[in-house]
């Protein structure tokens, strides 16, 4: 069976899932936030195929600018982390518990 | 089975088992190697389906300095050592449930899609000087727009992380 558009979107959907179970497994905030990357690498991952299937660039520049989102985002989140470790000494997420109080 | 059969298969099970990698290792210096692989597989995937550039901005720009930032807070705050608590088997399990879940739901709906024919002769779509001129004419307005998402978020990161002047605290004390 030749390779079509819907291996991509299980292969794109299966990274997606783990991401997903990784974040709500783990307790490190770091490694919740590489599983948000992962997320967004499964979805680049299935604009580029639809861009291949349907020969339209488009979908490619929209990977770049998601790219650049996420660029911006791991700044200013590893930020915030740094500056939570600073605080409370540890990357648990469990501590932030006690911004609902 | 072609050649891009193979590739295929064999990217793939390379950049779901790496992906598998980073929630099961529990050190995360680990962790971030194996999402390094991953992407490296992801970049593969670029190249197969001619999206050359795409692949290497992908190499550079995450494996390369996204991952590096990762390793850097990870080091700097000496977190290499296996010392996460880890939550309780109820919530992990409920976690893979939910994720689970999410995955057949979203697998059924896509079970009835159309299979859309790959075409796999090389096109010249992903290449640096079509992809610019798309940018620079038909996107200029997003692009102007990142480059002012970049400066906030670089000083957003700047502000956040910015040490406390050591004499609010004996302020607040007196």
């Amino acid at each position: 069976m030749p390779v079509n558009s819907t291996h991509y979107l299980f292969l794109s959907l299966l990274l997606f899932s783990i991401g997903v179970m990784g974040t709500l497994m783990r307790r490190n905030a770091i490694i919740i936030f590489m599983c948000i990357e992962l997320m967004l690498n499964a979805v680049n991952l299935l604009l580029v195929a639809f861009s291949k299937i349907y020969a339209d660039a488009d979908a490619q520049l929209f990977v770049f600018f998601i790219m650049v989102v996420a660029a911006a985002e791991v700044a200013v989140g590893l930020a915030i982390i740094v500056m939570m470790y600073r605080k409370v000494h540890s990357v648990d997420i469990n501590i932030l518990n006690r911004l609902k109080h | 089975m072609d050649i891009y059969d193979i590739l295929f298969w064999g990217l793939s099970v390379m950049a779901v088992g790496c992906a598998l990698g980073i929630i099961l290792s529990r050190n995360p210096v680990n962790s971030v190697l194996f999402l390094i692989l991953t992407f490296f597989a992801i970049s593969g995937h670029y190249i197969l389906m001619n999206a050359q550039f795409l692949a290497i901005v992908n190499i550079i720009v995450y494996a390369g300095a996204i991952m590096v930032l990762f390793l850097f807070v990870i080091m700097l705050m000496n977190l290499n050592a296996d010392v996460e608590p880890q939550k309780g088997q109820l919530v992990q399990l409920a976690g893979v449930i939910s994720g689970g879940v999410l995955f057949l739901v979203v697998l059924a709906a896509i079970k009835s899609a159309r299979p859309e024919v790959i075409d796999k002769t090389s096109t010249d779509i992903g290449l640096i000087s079509n992809l610019g001129k798309v940018l620079f004419t038909k996107y200029v307005l997003p692009f102007e727009i990142s480059s002012v998402l970049f400066l906030s978020a670089m000083i957003g990161a700047i502000v956040i992380g910015k040490k406390e002047h050591p004499n609010e605290f004996t302020k607040a004390d007196q």
